[in-house]
């Protein structure tokens, strides 16, 4: 069995952004374990908060009240510890694949150049993009650069792995191809993963826990353990247990989902005329 | 040695790329048509009798290149060449060396910019021309203050452009490196200096273009004397003041070439240093 002890703790964080008057709320008395070699996902309604928590647990922001641990240390600021792949490609437009893959080895120097080499070659042939390996950022597609980015990623060995949405914007063949592969990834080699998204079918195929987030201000609704057996596969969506977890997280993004209309009127009204149709 | 065969033949298919562009052939037959146009207008009273508003005044091409190549036997036009060039670069090098690392400076530290960007958006509106007297006072010789007020056309630009480039760089750039570790120093060099890049090379060449405008009022306005005197701008005032007015459009097609061969030279390093734009 791997280890899973708590590696990451979040306490009690409330995050707001805004002067006073228009002062906005996003993040209210968040609690969240995330334990070693397990994948957290996490979902949650559009625009609920996900990447103002990403950008938490990283470090790009800092909580107005609450603690984010780390091994027993208080997270103050990003560290290589703790990777992000974004929601939007970050690749460095100016550096060909192989250049973008090897960034971070480089930059901090941990790495004889040897095994750089090797490593770097390994990682982007695991990721099927070895004839692309001196091509710039926009000569890829969007799937090749989503999984140069997870090369990029993954050649660092982070103690986290933090996700967000790593597949939004791709087309459904090629986001269904992503998954696969990822799940295979995760399966080969055991890593603390945060996987931030908002398909829920893709949270429940990768998770180990499942953290379903309320709406704005976000805070955790429920956190519902996956035990589908591994390797899985995509075709284990289609089976009771998955759908049981599926019919449960809908009804309460659903619930959540429709808060954000019900706050405004022109949402009560389409709420009102949505209930009428027969 | 596997990489030296793909290029010899990629540069010894230019020329041929060159010859099968529709584009370079349009822009020849764009120069052509317009010159022929040019021509008739200004032949126009010869031939028919009657003078074309604006053209008929104007020499006719053929008449602009036999003057040209009589002019061009002449030192004095080749020395006006070179005295402009050498404002030129040497304005345009210093507003580079200098707008470049103070545009990025006021990028990335607020307490610069909170100092100098205030005084710097002042001198900004005024014209580099209406520094002439000024300069003509402040710098010992002629020859600095037209340098200077060359410096200045091209500064301004370069130094907006740099800064408006750096600040726009994607954050996620810099958090991306940062979670992979990146110092203070990492950032800048590997992220905000390439990043700014691009912009770099559209303040130079906005900049190179403002260079050559503001060299040659310069030298129109200091006058011919031993100092400061020749120069692409001095030429044509030269030949205004002396009623050869072939000889100033003469003038004014070299500063056009001169102008396109300094835009090309910068397009082309740009080219050279940013690979990653090569395939637009
Ligand atoms: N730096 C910031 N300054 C001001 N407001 C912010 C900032 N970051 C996020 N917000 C606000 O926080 C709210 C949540 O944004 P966030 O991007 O975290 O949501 P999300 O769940 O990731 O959305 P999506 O599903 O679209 O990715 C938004 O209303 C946004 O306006
Ligand atoms: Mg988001």
């Amino acid at each position: 069995m791997t280890e899973t002890s708590i590696l990451m703790e979040v306490k009690n964080v409330f995050k707001a952004f805004g002067e006073d008057w228009e002062r906005e709320k996003v993040v209210e008395n968040l609690n969240l374990d995330i334990k070693r070699n397990q994948l957290t996902a996490i979902v949650g309604p559009s625009g609920c908060g996900k990447s103002t928590v990403v950008n938490l647990l990283a470090g790009f922001e800092s909580p107005d009240s609450g603690q984010i641990m780390m091994e027993g240390g208080a997270v103050s600021g990003p560290s290589k510890d703790r990777l992000v792949v974004f929601q939007e490609t970050a690749l460095m437009p100016w550096l060909t694949t192989y250049q973008n893959v090897t960034f971070g080895p480089k930059l901090r120097g941990d790495m004889p150049a040897r095994s750089l080499k090797e490593a770097a070659d390994r990682i982007i042939d695991t990721v099927g993009l070895r004839e692309f390996k001196d091509k710039y950022p926009l000569q890829l597609s969007g799937g090749m650069q989503r999984r140069a980015e997870l090369a990029r990623a993954l050649i660092n060995q982070p103690l986290v792995m933090i996700m967000d949405e790593p597949f939004r914007g791709l087309d459904a063949m090629t986001r269904q191809l992503m998954q696969e592969f990822y799940l295979r990834l995760c399966e080969e080699e055991a890593r603390t993963n945060v996987f931030v998204t908002s398909e829920l079918e893709e949270a429940i195929i990768l998770a180990d826990s499942l953290v379903v987030l309320s709406n704005r201000p976000t805070t955790v609704r429920e956190v519902i353990q996956i035990d589908l057996p591994r390797p899985r596969n995509l075709n284990m969506l289609s089976s009771p247990e998955a759908y049981d977890y599926k019919r449960h997280a809908m009804e309460m993004l659903h619930e959540e989902a429709l808060k954000s209309f019900s706050g405004t009127e022109s949402g009560s009204d389409f709420l009102k005329s949505y209930a009428q149709q027969p | 040695m596997a990489q030296a065969t793909p290029n010899t033949q990629k540069s010894k298919s230019r020329i041929g790329k060159l010859v099968s562009n529709v584009t370079f052939w349009r822009g020849v037959v764009a120069i052509l048509v317009f010159l022929a146009l040019w021509e008739i207008g200004a032949q126009w009273k010869g031939w028919f009798g009657y003078m074309m508003p604006f053209v008929g005044k104007v020499a006719p091409p053929t008449d602009v290149i036999a003057i040209w190549m009589e002019v061009g036997q002449q030192p004095g036009y080749w020395l006006s060449w070179w005295l402009s060039s050498v404002r030129v670069f040497v304005g345009f090098l210093a507003a580079m060396i200098i707008g470049i690392p103070f545009g990025l400076a006021m990028a990335v530290n607020k307490y610069f910019r909170g100092i100098f960007f205030p005084p710097f958006e002042i001198l900004r509106p005024i014209p580099p021309l209406a520094w002439v007297p000024a300069s003509i006072i402040f710098w010992p010789t002629t020859e600095m203050s037209i340098m200077f007020i060359t410096f200045l056309g091209a500064f301004y630009t370069i130094v907006i452009n740099v800064l408006g480039g750096a600040r726009s760089i994607d954050v996620q750039y810099l958090r991306a490196a940062q979670s992979m570790g990146a110092s203070q120093w990492d950032l800048f060099y590997k992220i905000i200096l390439p990043g700014t890049l691009p912009s770099i090379f559209v303040g130079a060449a906005v900049g190179m273009g403002i260079t050559w405008e503001v060299v040659l009022a310069g030298e129109m306005m200091s006058g011919g004397g031993q100092q400061g005197g020749g120069g692409l701008g001095f030429f044509i005032w030269g030949s205004y003041m002396g009623g050869v007015m072939d000889q100033v459009i003469v003038g004014m097609i070299s500063i056009g070439v001169a102008g396109y061969i300094s835009s090309s030279l910068i397009r082309y390093l740009g080219h050279v240093c940013m690979p990653w734009r090569r395939m637009f």
